[in-house]
């Protein structure tokens, strides 16, 4: 049991767990499985401005999922520092080709050239950790949904705007991957 | 069976404060989920975006394979909420679409950068990745500036 905890979970594991969370939710209190709504309660609850889109009862709708947010960073705790497993066992043809782009340090969760607060110093590790924020914020807020309502609630539930969504995610993912960050990095 | 065991008190079930310990405990339980099988891995995005793993389409398959299941049978025995509630899900609008193609690609570019999608960025700062919080303000300001640009965005 504690050598399962502590290694890696495998995606059949991962993946029917977090699956799960859609009926979950939906029996616990009818709500909808999506994380990036809550950066919008956020600003609703921060700085709701003159901006339309933030005037609504943000506790009303979004106190769960605020909730269900801080669960997830004590949660992130747990599974990653206490229950850490040493490294991600990565393809090795992903592992040259992150090399041939010149990250070396594949050990822990995030490539430590990238994303560290000295790195941020950094022209490219301020694009990726900003930048790429900036995309996640827009993006998700202006599609209505980010992986989990869209790629997983939405495609469970056959909707035709969460394939269109998911879609435009993999077309972005690529764009960023073949075109963007070989001249970033 | 459900009928004997789900006694019908509401003003229980729906207590504010209970009702929110168990969304908070779900939350922990997915963010335990997110980083033990490590989908919160910048280098298991890089994985999926060049096809090099079957992990990631494994994980996110196998989600919505067992969240579509779910969501039949919740259907089908005409399941309540634990409040005795009818459970219902809202349709999403297609429009004219660009909302979802436009935003999801912009969306998809995030990701590839930062190697996490919104719900593993919060359990990457838990998971002790500090810098993340730098790129959730700036999400927080993406979303801001959706809000102040969306009247004037197709959807």
């Amino acid at each position: 049991m504690i050598a399962f905890l502590s290694r890696p979970w495998p995606w059949w594991v991962a993946g029917p767990l977090i699956g799960l969370f859609v009926p979950a939710l939906l029996v616990l209190g009818n709500r909808q499985f999506g994380f990036s709504s809550n950066l919008r309660h956020m600003c609703a609850a921060l700085a709701p401005g003159d901006v339309d889109f933030f005037r609504y009862d943000w506790k009303q709708n979004g106190l769960w999922n605020l909730v269900f947010l801080a669960g997830t960073v004590v949660g992130g705790f747990i599974g990653g520092v206490l229950l850490a497993a040493p490294g991600v066992p990565l393809a090795a043809s992903t592992r040259a080709a992150l090399g041939a782009l010149g990250l070396h340090d594949l050990s822990g969760l995030v490539p430590r050239e990238l994303f560290t607060w000295s790195a941020l110093a950094t022209p490219r590790g301020f694009v990726l950790t900003v930048l790429g924020g900036l995309c996640v914020g827009f993006g998700t807020a202006y599609a209505g949904g980010c992986t989990s309502g869209h790629g997983v609630a939405g495609l469970a539930a056959l909707e035709r705007p969460s394939l269109v969504a998911v879609l435009g995610f993999f077309a972005g993912g690529l764009i960023a991957t073949y075109l963007l960050l070989p001249r970033l990095l | 069976m459900a009928t004997t065991l789900a006694t019908p008190t509401p003003v229980t079930a729906s207590s504010p404060a209970r009702r929110l310990l168990g969304y908070f405990l779900l939350g922990t339980w997915f963010g335990v989920v997110l980083t033990k099988s490590q989908v919160v891995s910048w280098f298991r995005i890089q994985e999926m975006f060049r096809f090099q793993s079957f992990y990631m389409y494994g994980v996110l398959g196998s989600a919505v394979l067992v969240a579509g299941i779910s969501i039949a049978l919740l259907r089908r025995f005409r399941v309540k909420t634990l409040d005795g509630a009818e459970i219902v899900i809202p349709p999403k609008v297609m429009g004219r679409g660009y909302r979802y193609w436009v935003g999801g690609t912009i969306f998809g570019i995030g990701c590839a950068f930062t190697g996490a999608c919104p719900g593993p960025l919060f359990a990457l700062i838990g998971a002790g990745v500090g810098v993340m919080i730098v790129t959730v303000v700036a999400a927080l300001a993406g979303t801001w500036l959706y809000g102040y640009l969306r009247p004037h965005l197709p959807h």
